[in-house]
């Protein structure tokens, strides 16, 4: 039974996805408008958000399906895209490990860059025996709202029909540049997305979007080298 | 494309990347420098894909000013440093891509 404690822990869970869900919101529902206008049906639309529930990797698979790419390319990139998300089950590993597999198997399914964001938060609390249910608060809220604001999308999509005639593409370039302005903050990182850049030009010429893969491999290699030769630097220092 | 297999795979996918650490329940690490590497992974695979579709929306590479997507994708980059606000970023970004786009067609 889930007594009182547990049941505050959920609701503070859904509390603190509040704010994040309100910027989750727009994407929801240009995901759900865009996602048709590149091809996919509105039921696919609305199984991904359900199933796979990975935002950044949803709109960048548009991307590749307007393109045309195969689905051995959509599913590396989808793999390279959201392996971030090792990282942030890495650091929450300490403090799921104790609970049962059904547990873990739900908290896993739900691990986004907003439930991290607020886990992190929640377990600098000293406090974490019934941290689950905040966990899961967070996730059901954050969950639903992606789902519901995906469909919304749809519909509102299907409603103005001409809309893939706008250039809307675009809006996905400009929710990217969004995304990546803000790691721009270390030399390395400002250099591992020059070079992702200017190879991705290099390789256009590659079929299947291979140059994509390419080009984010380098990218990483040169931010990597640049740590690399910052610490070589400092130690010489 | 079979709508079916790319919803299982991406599903299949995103999950394992995810379960996989808390499946183990911590008696699985790895190295540091894969660690340090997923860092650069997500702004590198968005920067590949933003460059070829503003730069060479029409397929070859276009510098000039008549390409739209080029011109708003470079303002967007700017608004987004000044603000450092997602929503405004694309709001400002779409806003001038769509006067552009009127005025060239």
């Amino acid at each position: 039974m889930v007594n009182l404690q547990q049941k505050k822990e959920f609701q503070e869970g859904a509390k603190a996805a509040l704010p994040l869900i309100l910027g989750a919101i727009p994407f929801a529902i240009l995901f759900g408008t865009l996602a048709p206008t590149s091809g996919l049906s509105a039921l696919a639309t609305i199984a991904m958000s359900i199933f796979v529930f990975a935002g950044s990797a949803q709109f960048i698979v548009l991307a590749l399906i307007a393109a045309q790419a195969p689905l051995e390319m959509i599913l590396l990139t989808t793999f390279v895209v959201n392996l971030r998300h090792l990282l942030y089950a890495t650091a929450l590993v300490e403090y799921v490990k104790h609970l049962s597999l059904g547990w873990r198997t739900i908290l896993a399914f739900g691990l986004t860059d907003e439930s991290f964001a607020n886990m992190s938060q929640r377990y600098l609390q000293t406090d974490k025996t019934n941290a689950h249910y905040f966990y899961l608060g967070s996730i059901c809220c954050f969950y639903f709202t992606w789902v519901a604001f995906t469909i919304l999308g749809v519909g509102l999509g299907s409603m103005i029909p001409d809309m893939s005639e706008w250039g809307l593409e675009f809006a996905m370039s400009v929710t990217f540049i969004g995304m990546v302005v803000p790691y721009m903050n270390s030399k390395a990182m400002i250099s591992s997305i020059i070079a992702a850049g200017i190879s991705s030009l290099s390789f256009t010429y590659l079929p299947n979007k291979l140059g994509l893969i390419i080009s984010a491999l380098i990218g990483v290699s040169v931010g990597l080298s640049m740590i690399k030769l910052e610490k070589r630097r400092l130690s010489y220092e | 494309m079979n709508e079916m297999l790319l919803i299982l795979g991406m599903f299949l996918i995103t999950f394992t990347i995810r379960f996989i650490m808390f499946a183990f329940a911590g008696k699985m690490t790895f190295p540091n420098w894969l660690e340090v590497a997923l860092k650069f992974v997500p702004p590198a695979v968005l920067t590949a894909i933003i460059v070829p579709s503003v730069v060479m929306p029409q397929g070859y590479i276009d510098l000039s000013i008549n390409n739209t997507y080029l011109i708003a994708g470079i303002f967007a980059v700017i608004v987004s440093i000044y603000t450092k606000n997602l929503l405004k970023t694309i709001g400002l970004g779409m806003t001038l891509f769509l006067i552009l786009q009127y005025f060239t067609i």
